[in-house]
């Protein structure tokens, strides 16, 4: 690999040698030898097995619920329902003060998903759970359901969650999140072309090899050791503590260790119903999704649809840009407030445009909760941001490169949620692909600069 | 439940115990036997990651019940160090950037190990075919590969 160091050499200081070396990965002889301990290599003495019944229906009342044959069956040590769990409605990112309070850990006389956790069986085997589980008996009545974002914004759609109260995330902006910048439609009115197209995905499972899951060991101490394989430990241990009304002092979180995760182990899934079965069995349990689980269960990327109306000179300039973001939340906030704002502050892109108008919708539908992936909340919305460009550069005939050039955005350039631009490095990245990939662009393309203007 | 007994040698070493009829080679190894580097990715016999050496042989333990096994010589990631020496394999995976997560990590070297076994000098597509029925999420499969590739060549080198 070669180094360019020639870029930006008046303004670094750095000495960079590590770049392009092969340095071993710390946790390898591990990996090669079999050593590694993920979560589920921790085995206990009378250890129990946790399983859940899961919703068969997309949105549902819950009538009754009846463990009484599941609880007579071999090998059953406990049934857990929704009263068992000390602070059942919770949201992950109440943490920093993102709620309301709107999922539960076990279903409390609705369901919203098709999969939603209803009753928790704890066995001395993973055979006698699963049996056991097969033998709860839930009396639903099924309820309309709504699987399309526009359809869920739509007046008179059925309510996801009584807990938002409508089918959108109240922002304290409102029903979106809103970045205006400049005259979005004045510069329409400008601009030589105008070109309005919508993208859309759909969600999108992380599927590492290693299943969700944790062992929870309770201690001699009254202090309950959690082996864990999220990406986010403080996250769980303090969403657990509030879960369980529990002081963090008597909880140990043990990880570090993921066997994949992707963003797909985020969420605070299964170690507060594990450590609550562990306190109220007195056994060690484990809790392990099965690659159905996984498949089905675990937060995908949210579907997203983004719409991106453009303003375009003859000259290749992006006069006005006007992005409306919709984000697949599914029944259930988790991250996905988080990553809807994530997308107005993301567009327009990295490119410097005068007019701007964004809202995005973090939108609730009875789909499987969706959470954070890779990037999430910008990546979808990058696909949408370059095949747009694409699509502008052909419409004014230009070179789809040297277009990105003329818009990218360099450093002292005002972004449109009001943040100088620092740092840039857009131009030289470009400049780097145009070499790489033998699609050579104008001289004055790679003679410019991110942080130096042309006089 | 009825148990069976089961016997066999894991890494040169005899192992007995007796398992509820049924049981998986994969669960008589990591609960009962505490050899946890066969991994479970889908209990299904489809990622590979559980991937053991039987008499010789690849095979996926989540789909092997061990009463099957009695007598076997089972061989798998943990024994293939020989006097803290790591054997080629491992060194390669190490050396090339193999591994990211490790979960598949072991099964892939299992996989390996019998390509190399009955193919000392595998051509890319040897290895790509000995490696298909092992999923890895993380690293992509074009540095297991050369891993494989690199594990084959200091074989060969220090057989000459």
């Amino acid at each position: 690999m070669e180094l360019r160091k020639s870029y930006f050499a008046d303004v670094r200081k750095d000495d960079l040698h590590e770049i392009g070396q092969g340095r071993p990965r710390l946790d390898s002889p591990g990996h090669v030898t079999g050593k590694t301990a993920f979560f589920a290599d921790r085995n206990f003495p009378g250890m129990l097995h946790l399983k859940m019944v899961r919703s068969p229906h997309h949105h549902a009342r819950i009538r009754s619920i009846d463990t009484s044959e599941a609880e007579k069956h071999p090998g059953v040590v406990k049934v857990l329902t929704a009263r068992d769990v000390p602070h059942n409605v919770y949201t992950i990112l109440i943490l920093i003060q993102i709620g309301p309070e709107d999922e539960t850990v076990l279903a409390d006389g609705k369901v919203r998903w098709k999969g939603e956790a209803v009753v928790a069986v704890l066995a001395e085997t993973e055979r006698a759970a699963k049996e056991a589980a097969a033998k709860v008996k839930v009396d639903y009545e099924v309820l309309p359901a709504v699987f399309d974002m526009e359809e869920a914004l739509k007046p008179g759609a059925p309510i996801v969650n009584e807990y938002h109260g409508q089918n959108y995330y109240l922002y304290d902006s409102g029903e979106c999140r809103k970045v205006r910048f400049g005259d979005v439609e004045a510069g329409f009115a400008g601009a030589d072309h105008v070109l309005e197209q919508s993208y859309q995905s759909s969600p999108i499972e992380h599927a590492p090899t290693e299943t969700t899951g944790c062992v929870v060991m309770p201690e001699g101490n009254d202090r309950f050791t959690c082996y864990t394989n999220t990406q986010a430990m403080f996250f769980t241990l303090d969403n657990t503590s509030i879960i369980l009304q529990m002081p963090g002092s008597k909880l140990h979180f043990v990880g570090g260790t993921v066997g994949g995760g992707f963003g797909g182990k985020v969420d605070v899934i299964v170690e507060p119903i594990a450590i609550l079965g562990a306190k109220l069995t007195g056994r060690p349990v484990s809790f392990i999704y099965s690659r159905e689980e996984e498949m089905q269960i675990s937060s995908p990327r949210a579907a997203e649809k983004v719409v991106i109306k453009d303003g375009v000179m003859k000259d290749g300039r992006i006069i006005a840009r006007k992005v409306t973001g919709y984000t697949d939340a599914g029944a259930y906030s988790r991250h996905s407030p988080y990553g809807a704002q994530k997308g107005a502050g993301h567009y327009p892109g990295p490119y410097t445009i005068p007019n701007v108008w964004i809202d995005t919708y973090c939108v609730y539908t009875n789909r499987t909760p969706s959470s954070a992936m890779r990037g999430f909340g910008v990546t979808i919305g990058d696909f949408a941001l370059e095949v747009q460009m694409d699509k502008l550069a052909r419409l004014i005939g230009m070179d789809p490169l040297e277009f990105r050039f003329i818009n990218a955005y360099r450093d002292g350039d005002m972004k449109a949620h009001r943040q100088p631009t620092e740092g840039a490095a857009l131009i030289e990245c470009m400049q780097e692909a145009s070499r790489a990939a033998n699609w050579p662009v104008a001289e004055k393309y790679m003679a410019m600069s991110s942080y130096k203007k042309e006089a | 439940m009825a148990k069976v007994p089961v016997q066999f040698t894991l890494n040169g070493s005899e192992k007995a115990e007796f398992v509820d009829s049924g049981t998986t080679l994969l669960n008589a190894l990591r609960d009962k036997i505490g050899d946890t580097s066969p991994k479970g990715g889908c209990q299904q016999g489809t990622c590979g990651a559980c991937s053991v050496i039987v008499d010789g042989e690849l095979r996926l333990s989540c789909l092997t019940l061990a009463e099957t096994c009695n007598g076997a010589a089972i061989t798998t990631t943990s024994g293939l160090a020989e006097g803290g020496v790591l054997h080629p394999l491992q060194r390669a995976f190490l050396d090339t950037f193999a591994t990211q997560c490790g979960f598949c990590t072991p099964g892939m070297i299992m996989a390996a190990k019998v390509l190399l076994d009955h193919t000392p000098n595998p051509s890319r597509e040897d290895v790509v075919e000995a490696l298909s029925g092992n999923i890895c999420r993380c690293t992509g499969y074009e540095p297991i590969i050369q891993a494989v590739l690199t594990a084959a060549r200091a074989n060969s080198q220090s057989a000459a």
